[in-house]
């Protein structure tokens, strides 16, 4: 049976569309920090991540507007924060991008809603007024009112809309508050598109007016797809450097050859071609802004100053800045170290359930030791890991990043960068990927390329489980200077000064060994490679904001599940292929060699001997247990040493040997290329974690195993000074596939990458070597 | 008496001044203007970092940081 046709939709738009209801395309944009993102994830439902200062959002996000009109779908694009038109950053230029629909993967906008900021109207308004002369419908969310509010600003929404000619909607986006009328408005805007008029917001005098008259009809003529944005497009790139240079290859030289010319004449005119479009239309924002606000109090000192006083004073603010490294590092060091050792039971447990159910053999083997102490030794850090993103999270939300760049900027230009070079540097702390995506906001290409090269280098989150196996197995638990104070809390006590350990000491020394050598780097790369003067340092200090909680809680979920999913998928993955890689090829022969050596001790036991008495019995069992077990080592070492692993690891053995390791950390190094955490899976498979043979005995913890890894000679294989090498190592090698692929997309080509990957591999071979041939000299080896 | 011209970073913490003249070179005067730092601008300096550079200054009712060397280019007079 055919159905009827459905009715057809009357559609103001497009009648011709029919039953194929096209999709409607809304655009957020605004200043940095206006609240876009926390309006698109009420708009959307989805979680894009925000953050309280420029740079959080670098790439455009996209969503489904949810409880939107039943039979057309609206998608809500979410661009970076920018203060104006003309694009400084990468960042900023996607946003223009998209507004000026030069980007042929977004299709033509419908409707943009631009955020504003209502507690910082004047600057707010500025790029507002630009968006609102591209022509679309426009829609203004006023934002943060009630930080406005706080401030004595009342801002009457109605009087902002006739002034601007476009519909003004009041919210509080980190509440909801006036975000179902701001929903109902767009939509309606999104389905019955008012007519389209140009407006211009500055007075254009005399000769401007007549350059930019010529130069949009040569525009109108050029791109016809918009013709009503023409005017605004020729003010902008006639005004502005940036706006021209950033578009060399939108632009036909016939278009280029025309604004140089009317720039020219401009000049012989003595018209201020760049300055005085900004100040007309800052004098027309000035007369609205005034014009619909009360002030209700005089300006005084705000919250925001108050704290500023203390947290960016010349010694309160380093004090502040030094204690809450500190108290990250106390935090992740000690505190995190009871729900660790609650996982790493579990684990244990977990194999010792599935050793004791499933009969010996390859398939217990690969479960047991391959995925349960593979994934399990990697997932025990998850703690850690998440107290390390939502400390990181914190900083970011409360608006204490740019204050940080604030503070580091004289330091950060000492190596030829700039403050805002230390924020990717700072979120890389927690992974390396945020960070170098947040490059996107710093304006001079050159530095950006610094600050991606040397971003990696700070130690991310999937160090920390290679450091904290390390230390826990070679360093001792030993406070420095007697400071034991612990703090009892009940089920559990703290070493208050757990960070003055030794252990702790050491955690902090990698940590700065990777800062120093950064900042190093950083130096020798603008001193050489990518010479440059220092760019100008233009940066926003946002406002403190409370972190809402809803938000943090989202950030440490989003997390728990980004790192359990990478538990689950690659390391997985790689601890799979690990255990075949480490199991075979097998060879029948070695196996009736140690068969022959397990049944010739078990005869040399004599039966009746045995039987004699009681004490004697239970000791001789135990020694020709333990004579066994050793033989299964002693197999299992062979088989190691012979398989497919093995003979990687071999292979390279003679490159790590002058760093003091053996061919079986070789395996790790090899098996980590693409992930660093997965040096602590691989070695707990190499080292058989789980004892094959006998599982009544339980699984040993990865930490005790390396204590007991002897060399040949007896030696045993992790000394304070291989770890240490070894944690060196793992400072500076690139040993992360990811970071490799958004370093590809973000430079847009391999030879970055590249570059970056031999670079950190040299640095990380010579220092390891220097670390332990020095080490050695200094007798400690 | 009309009001001697200073450096920007000469008036005193918490001082405001009127911007009267950007010194900078003409490729970095647009950025600063179209953060609403113009002639006629009312700013107070706010702070210095804590090794001296940069500066704080609040302006059009929010919180800028510069570096003290462009700073000293932007000159002001002092209402005081
Ligand atoms: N008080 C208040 N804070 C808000 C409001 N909207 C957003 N925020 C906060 O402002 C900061 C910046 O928000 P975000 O959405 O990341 O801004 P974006 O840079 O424009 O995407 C975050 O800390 C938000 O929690 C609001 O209406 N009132
Ligand atoms: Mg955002």
């Amino acid at each position: 049976m055919i159905e009827p046709p459905p009715p057809s939709n009357p559609d103001p738009v497009d009648p011709a569309a029919g039953a194929a209801a096209p999709l409607r395309y809304v655009a957020l944009t605004g200043n940095p920090n206006s609240g876009k993102t926390t309006l698109f994830n009420l708009l959307t439902g989805l979680r894009a991540k925000v953050g309280n200062y420029a740079g959080v959002t670098v790439e455009r996000k996209e969503g489904r507007l949810k409880n939107g009109p039943a039979r057309r779908e609206i998608r809500i694009l979410d661009l970076p924060g920018t203060y104006s038109l003309s694009p400084n950053s990468l960042d900023e230029q996607v946003s223009r991008d998209v507004l000026f629909g030069r980007l042929p993967e977004v299709p033509q906008l419908h409707v943009v809603v631009v955020v504003v900021d209502a507690s910082n109207l004047q600057r707010n308004l500025y790029y507002a007024t630009q968006v609102i002369e591209l022509g679309y419908p426009t829609l203004i969310a006023l934002n943060m009112t009630d930080v406005a509010e706080s401030l004595g600003h009342v801002i009457a929404a109605d009087k902002l809309a006739r002034l601007l000619d476009v519909p003004v909607q009041p919210i509080v986006a980190s509440t909801g508050q006036g975000v179902p009328e701001l929903r109902e408005k767009l939509v309606s805007l999104a389905l019955n598109p008012p007519l389209i008029k140009p407006r211009l917001f500055c007075q254009l005098p005399g000769l401007f007016r007549i350059e930019a008259t010529g130069l949009a009809d040569l525009l109108a003529n050029t791109f016809q797809n918009r013709p009503w944005q023409a005017t605004a497009e020729a003010l902008l790139i006639l005004s502005n450097e940036n706006a021209l240079a950033s578009s060399r290859t939108h632009y036909p030289p016939a278009i280029q050859s025309a604004v140089a010319a009317a720039r020219k004449r401009l000049d012989a005119a003595k018209v201020d071609w760049r300055g005085a479009p900004i100040e007309w239309r800052y004098a027309r924002v000035a007369e609205i802004q005034q014009a619909a606000t009360t002030e209700l109090a005089a300006p005084g000192e705000t919250f925001s100053d108050k704290v500023d006083r203390i947290v960016t004073h010349k010694i309160w603010g380093t004090l502040i800045f030094l204690a809450l490294m500190f108290i990250i590092f106390q935090c992740i060091f000690t505190f995190a170290d009871y729900p660790m050792r609650w996982l790493e039971n579990g684990v244990t447990w977990a194999g010792d359930q599935v050793g004791g159910f499933l009969p010996p053999g390859d398939l217990r083997d690969l479960l047991v030791n391959g995925v349960i102490a593979g994934v399990g030794s990697v997932v025990v850090f998850l703690p850690q890991i998440l107290m390390l993103f939502t400390f990181i999270g914190l900083l970011e939300d409360t608006g204490y990043m740019a204050r940080a760049a604030f503070l580091m900027d004289r330091l950060m230009s000492r190596v030829g960068l700039h403050g805002k070079s230390f924020i990717p540097m700072l979120s890389s702390f927690a992974c390396a990927i945020p960070g170098i995506m947040a490059t996107r906001t710093i304006e001079s290409p050159k530095d950006r390329l610094v600050t991606i090269l040397v971003a990696p280098l700070m130690s991310c989150s999937a160090r920390l489980p290679i450091y904290t196996l390390l230390i826990g197995a070679t360093i001792p638990d030993r406070v420095l200077g007697g400071l034991n104070y612990h703090l009892d809390l009940g089920f559990t006590r703290f070493n208050l000064f757990g960070f003055l350990g030794l252990r702790g000491l050491t955690m902090l020394a990698m940590y700065l060994l990777g800062i120093i050598v950064a900042l190093l780097m950083a130096w020798v790369f603008k001193k050489t490679l990518l010479k440059g003067e220092a760019p100008l340092l233009i940066m926003e200090l946002p406002p403190y904001k409370r972190p809402l909680f809803r938000v943090v809680l989202q950030h440490i979920w989003e997390r728990s599940k980004l790192f359990l999913t990478r538990a689950g998928t690659v390391i997985l993955g790689v601890s799979i292929v690990l255990w075949f890689l480490a199991t075979y090829p097998r060879s029948s022969q070695r196996e009736a060699q140690f068969e022959a050596r397990r049944n010739a001790i078990t005869r040399s036991f004599n039966p009746v001997t045995l039987a004699t008495g009681p004490g004697s019995a239970a000791h001789q069992a135990a020694a020709l247990e333990e004579q066994l077990a050793a033989i299964d080592q002693a197999e299992f070492g062979e088989n190691l040493r012979h398989s497919f692993a093995g003979r990687m690891g071999r292979a390279i053995e003679p490159i790590l040997i002058p760093l003091g390791f053996d061919w079986k950390i070789g395996i790790g190094i090899i098996s980590s290329f693409a992930a660093r955490e997965v040096f602590v899976s691989t070695m707990s498979t190499v080292y058989n974690l789980s004892d094959a043979g006998d599982a009544d005995e339980g699984m040993k913890t990865l930490e005790q195993t390396l204590r007991e890894q002897k060399r040949p000679d007896g030696q045993p294989v992790y000394t304070t000074l291989v770890a240490v090498t070894l944690m060196v190592f793992y400072v500076f090698a690139l040993q992360c596939a990811s970071t490799v692929a958004i370093v590809r997309r973000e430079t847009n080509s391999w030879k970055w990458p590249l570059f970056q990957w031999a670079y950190m591999g040299a640095l990380a071979w010579t220092l390891a070597f220097l670390t332990y041939q020095g080490g050695k000299l200094l007798g400690w080896g | 008496m009309p009001a001697a011209l200073q450096p920007l970073t000469s008036l005193a913490l918490g001082a405001t001044g009127t911007v009267a003249d950007i010194q900078l070179p003409a490729a970095h005067r647009p950025r600063l203007m179209e953060m609403g730092l113009l002639v006629g601008t009312k700013v107070e300096l706010i702070r210095f970092a804590p090794l001296g550079d940069p500066v704080e200054i609040k302006v059009r009712g929010y919180n800028l940081t510069l570096r003290r060397q462009e700073a000293e280019q932007i000159l002001v007079t002092c209402a005081a």
